[in-house]
């Protein structure tokens, strides 16, 4: 019997997300999850209750209660009950199994959220219990440091320097300008003190809260929802090895095969939305996708402007679909990632049907 | 919508760990790699065979580890591949299973790994099921607080005799003796002495609740043509589903909640089952305390409501009964929380692969595999057959 593969259609057929806040004291994740909720729903004008499948990624250890998801379900209205289901990973990967419900036939439509407080926390701490539990987490070593690790192997590789680095930072939040949501924008954010040498404040995300949502569609539904559906033509992920010394830190072997199979390398693409909390990442994903400098690298901002973690990936997806829709981009890639050094990593092409 | 283009799922592989209170011999990659490496030895299948890793587990804080399956990654042979976390609560381990299932019918990828576990020793479950004030009120400690009012509520509801909880636990942990991985072995059990056990929750008594367990549960899943080169028979999905409902809300029926209803009528519908008392030949049910099998017998439509207890009562759910319900022994004697919903779908698919040993039910050809958590509101199950589906 021939091997078809996956067939169905899928677009992002709308994104919404919230503004994205050093602080959110007075918001509950429900408080801040429920208004995005909202926007993504009006802009199809699909109820909660029409839509096939709802899938959301989030983290306990950001919310410090085991089952912290159960309580944004209710930003959803699950009443009558709902088809759903919940990844301890970024939204992107919700997007992802969501992308796959549709494709076994069993949903039409799809709502995904995501959403991440890191303020109540010292997320870098936070982070390094991420890390192998016998022989990494006990050291406590940072998000940042392990970063900076990466960093210096790059500079170290002549692949980069510390003037080339600031200079992502700074049009990273210079394009946040347009970017109502950022939390960091415009020229004047300094680069700052050495965090963890060689990486300086400005190499370095925000630390903030947000949340972000999308609407997934097939076929004709999607092209009845949208007047220029982000068709996602493929998507893929990967995860490498967790032990740092067991990696190339200078390069992205995962991101490389994910971007194939999604199709990146056919047909160039305009824009690049890229999950990089650091400047030096932004180093490993272009060489890794093979983005020229004609491509667009985070017209948003990035994840250095704003870097809500559970849903910064998800965001870049719907960042890169929001393109796609205003007709200003007709092939973009998105990128999501996760775990320390660019661990774990998915790749989305999302195009507009030409005019 | 139309689901007539689905790969048709089989199961060919299945392994346990030997579910103890504590694992202090293995790491968690070892306990992990050791279901793992029995799943792939079950369908005769190497490392190399599998197109991607579906991981489910419960809370992050049971072990302490934020988003294990990133240090995981290599234990289960997933550098290379995509790796999908799952978290559902209780319900995980079924709800993984699921997500991995739809990899293969959707086209997405040939043969998937799917795994679950929770190594329970390296914390305390209850008080990490246990939420700080002002999130809840300082005496719901652990998940039987929460869920001993509703199973009271089903007693004065139904009029059920009290003794109906100490049968269901008596039968699951004389099932247990037949089942090598089942946690508790309780050699001397009798029902005296589980109605004798001391009070935790009226009415849930000490026998009548799961112990905290370290373990992992893995399957392979496949294809058709994958299911066609099985050194052993398949066990063939021919429904399977999720639902979910709000924690707490005016109107919420704690009993029989309405997602596990709307859930099971899914999985019917897709598997054609018209009368599942009929139908169905074994029930793997999430049974964490006891009371649970009758309120779901009726929750899953196996008795009208109110009926479930005459089930149990009359032998009905024994392992010799005409609706055997948990033969391994269920959660009441097994329960690595994340692990639990997985190892009762493997159950049922062991059930119908005629693989379950001492625990097997004779010419089982149609089971169910059930998993639930949060306040009740989040279901998942799956039913398998013997023969592939709409042959």
């Amino acid at each position: 019997m021939p091997r078809t593969g996956p067939a169905r259609e899928v677009a992002v057929v709308a994104f919404a997300q919230s503004d994205h806040l050093r602080r959110t004291d007075e918001l509950s994740e429900v408080e801040m999850v429920m208004p995005v909720l909202h926007q993504v729903l009006d802009r199809t004008g699909l109820k909660a209750k029409e839509i096939g499948f709802t899938c959301s990624g989030s983290s306990d250890y950001l919310a410090g209660r085991a089952f912290s998801f159960t309580m944004t379900l209710d930003g959803v209205g699950a009443w009558p009950p709902i088809s759903e289901s919940h990844v301890e990973m970024d939204g992107a990967w919700a997007l992802y199994e969501a992308w796959v419900k549709i494709q076994t036939g069993e949903a039409d439509t799809t709502l995904v959220y995501a959403y991440g407080k890191s303020s109540p926390g010292p997320v870098r701490d936070v982070l390094t219990r991420q890390l192998d539990p016998y022989y990494l987490a006990p050291l406590w070593p940072d998000s940042v440091a392990l970063a900076a690790l990466q960093a210096q192997a790059l500079i170290d590789a002549g692949e980069t320097d510390e003037r080339a680095l600031a200079a992502i930072g700074a049009r990273s939040r210079a394009a946040a300008g347009a970017n109502p949501h950022a939390q960091l924008s415009g020229d004047a954010v300094p680069q700052g003190d050495y965090q963890v040498a060689p990486l300086r404040t400005g190499d370095c995300p925000p630390i903030g809260d947000g949340a972000a949502a999308v609407i997934l569609a097939a076929g004709d539904t999607a092209r009845r929802l949208c007047a220029r559906p982000a068709w996602i033509t493929g998507i893929d992920h990967r995860i490498e090895a967790h032990g740092l010394g067991l990696r190339d830190l200078t390069d992205s072997p995962s991101t490389r095969l994910a971007a194939e199979r999604a199709g990146v390398f056919e047909r160039p693409v305009d824009t690049a939305e890229l999950h990089a909390p650091f400047s030096s990442q932004e180093v490993v994903l272009r060489k890794a996708l093979g983005l020229g400098a004609d491509v667009l690298v985070n017209p948003s901002g990035g994840a250095l402007a704003a870097n809500p973690i559970m849903a910064a990936g998800l965001i870049r997806i719907g960042e890169a679909a929001a393109r796609i829709h205003s007709g200003a981009s007709d092939r973009a890639v998105a990128h999501a990632t996760s775990g320390p050094c660019l661990q774990q990593n998915l790749v989305a092409v999302l195009e507009g049907e030409r005019a | 919508m139309s689901t007539s283009g689905k790969e048709p799922v089989a199961v060919v592989g299945i392994g346990q760990t030997k579910h103890v209170a504590a694992r202090h011999d293995v790491s968690i990659a070892g306990l992990v790699r050791e279901a793992a490496a029995r799943a792939l030895a079950d369908a005769e299948l190497t490392w190399a065979d599998i197109d991607a890793v579906v991981i489910g587990k419960a809370p992050d804080f049971f072990e302490g580890v934020m988003m294990p399956e990133l240090y995981l990654a290599d234990a289960l042979g997933a550098v290379g591949k995509p790796m999908l976390r799952v978290h559902t609560a209780g319900s995980v381990g079924g709800s993984t299973a699921l997500v991995a299932s739809n990899l293969v019918a959707a086209r997405v990828h040939r043969t998937v790994l799917t795994l679950a576990f929770e190594k329970q020793s390296e914390s305390n479950a209850m008080w990490g099921l246990s939420l700080p004030v002002p999130f809840q009120q300082p005496l719901l400690a652990g998940a039987g607080g929460f869920f001993a009012p509703h199973v009271r509520a089903y007693m004065r509801r139904t009029g059920a005799p009290d003794a109906v909880g100490s049968l269901v636990a008596y039968k699951d942990r004389r099932n247990a003796l037949k089942n090598p991985y089942a946690h508790l072995h309780e050699h001397g059990i009798t029902l005296e002495k589980v109605q004798a056990s001391p009070m935790l929750w009226d009415p849930i008594r000490y026998s009548e609740t799961c112990p905290s367990s370290d373990g992992a549960c893995a399957m392979v899943l496949t294809d058709r043509a994958g299911a066609a080169r099985s050194p052993r028979p398949p066990a063939w999905l021919h429904g399977g589903a999720m639902r979910s409902e709000p924690t707490l809300f005016a109107g919420k029926d704690f009993v029989s909640p309405q997602a596990g209803k709307d859930c099971a009528a899914d999985v019917y519908r897709q598997a054609g089952i018209t009368d599942p008392r009929r139908e169905i030949d074994a029930v793997e049910m999430y049974v964490p305390f006891s009371w649970y099998e009758p309120m779901w017998l009726e929750n899953l439509g196996f008795a009208e409501e109110g009926e479930g207890w005459k089930l149990t009562e009359a032998g009905v759910t024994e392992l010799d009964g005409d609706l055997p319900v948990n033969p391994s022994g269920g959660v009441l004697s097994t329960n690595p929380i994340g692990a639990s919903g997985m190892i009762r779908f493997a159950e049922a698919a062991l059930q119908v692969r005629g693989q379950a040993g001492e625990h097997q039910i004779p010419d089982a050809r149609r089971a169910l595999g059930h998993a639930y958590g949060g306040g009740a509101q989040f279901f998942a199950m799956w039913l398998v057959g013997a023969e592939e589906p709409g042959r």
